[in-house]
């Protein structure tokens, strides 16, 4: 039987060509290729996670705008495995957007990007940009609330686009407003068009690997030189190199055994985010925030300066992909060691600590209103009646709450009130709550003279406690 | 075999009138790909980008009796996009605010934040608009209180017709500031 299975084998391997077709895989790379190597295979792995998950998943999805929605329900509270589908999803797509930053940081770092490998980089950087393309678009096919309303937001920030703005922004709703033609489209794009794109360039980027080779960990002091790079490389390889299977491959196989499992183990553990409410545009009770991939984006677009803001939506963007792109063609030889290439470091960790800061900032929001803030109690407000009492009711009523804090409790849009009655005297506190200021709306118009009385009353009254050492008499000289 | 593809390159001598040839059939063929890629490409487009040039008939809504709304007030109406697909399903409603100034001037907002679309949020009390995104605030005249807005809040053409107020058709309103 054993002799009949290996003629089998042979007989279909010389028709099909199996052999030749795998021997790519034992290619020869540095021995010193090890644990810093394996985000590529890993991003490849998210990614075949993201396919397999995806079609599994479009088994059950309906991409219409009326009933995407209810087969979301169905796979997430009735379908066997449907919570565990979407997890998987979900969790893939984040490792993979984690392992593409990774390998992104670990081959900008080892110079890996210089001669000749300049086309690897760039079409690395592309396929970093349509992984970001395949996360919004999959946010959006979680076809709730929440991604309804981003549709709306992902069409305005297009329409910011110079020219052909509002072209791009009716093309992203399909119309004049989210409809029938909205959900269909970016099915279309998000399972189609940037797959098929992304396995045309995942098949280049892995093409332009075997081509180059696999980059040796770069020595401090020997600078690539492209006329003699070539040489040394294929020196380097001749002397001490190894076949990538299974003499460096193994190292990708566990680190990316460790990456499903902790996939697995979240999408079963942890589970899918949950569906928000139906994408009815005629409810506005709506708080849309993008997945934790792009919040930092979100924070971003809340803290630049209005007046600015128009051009930075659409050219920082831009720049930064066109500066991604362009690194290897401004710097493709030379020191690879980071240690030689400090600028590199601070690179890399000022994007890291400037993406982690924006996504804490934008996690926190403090420049939303805070609607869901309850009335201040009595205790709060130190009163049980009286003009402080109603003017801590109306600091309620009147919304100062949703953007003030006052004692822990409120928004944190403007500045914390809790002892406002320290900082500002009656006539300051009047001026600002008729003329408003700053970042503050003017409530002259919308405030009756004695709600005015009341209202100053209350922050009059917000004065920090008076300790009884401060009451102690001044000590003589 | 290896001999026999010698053999044939042998054939195919670059000779002026093979290269000639060959320069042709090279042309010839790539301009009936190009050929084909049109037209099955050109329908395709359109196919793609037919929403864009799709007309909506530009009918006036009803919004309510005047005398529904109180003066003052400010409330939503909930419309329905005047020729939805048929598997819009909810995504044909919307709503707009409707400010109702004096007995005969009516405000029609979109519910659109100028800044980025989120939906913005009356507060009765404040007399205000706030949008949950990024902070942006309007007055109740829709002018821009505070927050990243470029503009007041869109309004839509409003008539009192037949003691019924109306409105032309809901669209998203794109700010467009570059």
């Amino acid at each position: 039987v054993k002799r009949l299975f290996k003629a089998a084998w042979l007989w279909l391997d010389d028709r099909i060509g199996i052999s030749v077709l795998l021997k790519p895989a034992k290619h020869i790379a540095p021995q010193d290729a090890k644990w810093w190597y394996v985000f590529g295979t890993a991003t490849m792995i998210s990614f075949i996670v993201q396919v397999v998950s995806g079609v599994a998943l479009a088994f059950s999805y309906i991409p219409s705008s009326s009933q995407a929605y209810e087969t979301l329900l169905f796979i997430t509270n009735d379908a066997p495995f449907g919570n565990f589908l979407r997890g998987l999803h979900y969790y893939g797509a984040s490792a993979m957007i984690l392992m593409i930053g990774a390998h992104m940081a670990q081959t900008f770092l080892f110079g890996a990007y210089k001669f000749p490998r300049e086309m690897t980089w760039s079409t690395g950087i592309l396929l970093l940009a349509f992984t970001l393309g395949m996360g919004f678009t999959g946010q959006l096919l979680r076809w709730d609330q929440t991604a309804a309303w981003s549709v709306v937001v992902a069409a305005e920030q297009a329409g910011r686009v110079p020219l052909i703005g509002d072209w791009l922004a009716h093309f992203i709703l399909g119309g004049n407003t989210i409809g029938g033609a909205t959900l269909s489209r970016f099915f279309a794009i998000h399972v189609f068009v940037l797959p098929g794109i992304m396995f045309v360039f995942i098949g280049l980027h892995v093409w332009l690997v075997m081509r180059h080779g696999i980059s040796e960990p770069p020595t401090a002091g020997k600078p690539v030189n492209p006329e003699t790079y070539r040489k040394e490389y294929q020196e380097l390889l001749d002397k001490s190199g190894r076949p990538f299977w299974p003499d460096l491959a193994w190292r990708d196989m566990i680190f990316c055994t460790g990456l499903i499992l902790a996939i697995v183990l979240l999408a079963f553990f942890i589970g899918p985010p949950a569906l928000d409410k139906p994408p009815d545009p005629s409810v506005l009770e709506a708080d849309p925030r993008p997945d934790w991939y792009l919040l930092w984006y979100f924070a971003l677009l809340a803290l630049i300066p209005a007046q600015i803001e128009g051009y930075l939506m659409i050219l920082m963007p831009v720049l930064i992909g066109i500066g991604l792109l362009i690194i290897p063609v401004l710097n493709n030889k030379g020191e690879r060691a980071a240690s030689r290439r400090p600028w590199a470091i601070a690179v890399v960790l000022l994007s890291v600590i400037t993406i982690g800061s924006l996504w804490v900032v934008g996690q926190q929001s403090p420049w939303s209103p805070n609607f869901a803030a309850p009335p201040l109690t009595a205790k709060v407000i130190r009163a049980t009646s009286g003009p402080v009492f109603e003017g801590g009711q109306l600091f309620h009523d009147k919304a100062c709450l949703s953007c003030h804090l006052i004692q822990g409790y409120g928004g944190r849009r403007g500045p914390d009130l809790t002892y406002v009655g320290d900082k500002l005297t009656r006539d300051n506190i009047v001026i600002r709550i008729v003329n408003g200021g700053g970042n503050m709306p003017a409530f002259g118009s919308s405030l009756k003279p004695q709600e005015l009385d009341a209202l100053v009353a209350f922050l009059e009254s917000r004065k920090r406690p008076i300790r009884p050492r401060d009451q102690s008499p001044t000590p003589r000289n | 075999m290896n001999e026999g593809i010698t053999n044939h390159s042998a054939v195919c001598a670059e000779t002026p009138e093979a290269l000639s040839r060959r320069r042709f059939l090279e042309k010839l063929s790539l301009g009936l790909a190009g050929f084909c890629a049109t037209i099955v490409g050109l329908p395709l487009i359109g196919f793609v980008i037919a929403p864009l040039f799709r007309k909506v008939p530009d009918q006036w809504v009803t919004l309510g009796k005047v005398g529904d709304f109180q003066v003052g007030k400010t409330v939503t109406v909930t419309v329905i996009d005047s020729s939805p697909l048929p598997w819009a399903g909810i995504t044909a409603k919307n709503t707009v605010w409707l400010r109702r100034e004096s007995d005969t001037t009516f405000i029609a907002f979109s519910a659109n934040c100028t800044h980025l679309g989120c939906p913005v949020r009356w507060m009765e009390g404040a007399e205000l608009f706030m949008c949950p995104c990024h902070g942006g605030v309007y007055y109740k005249d829709g002018n821009v209180a505070a927050g990243p807005p470029p503009r007041p809040l869109v309004r839509y053409n409003v008539r009192i017709e037949d003691g019924e107020v109306k409105m032309n058709s809901v669209v998203v309103p794109i700010t467009t500031t570059l």
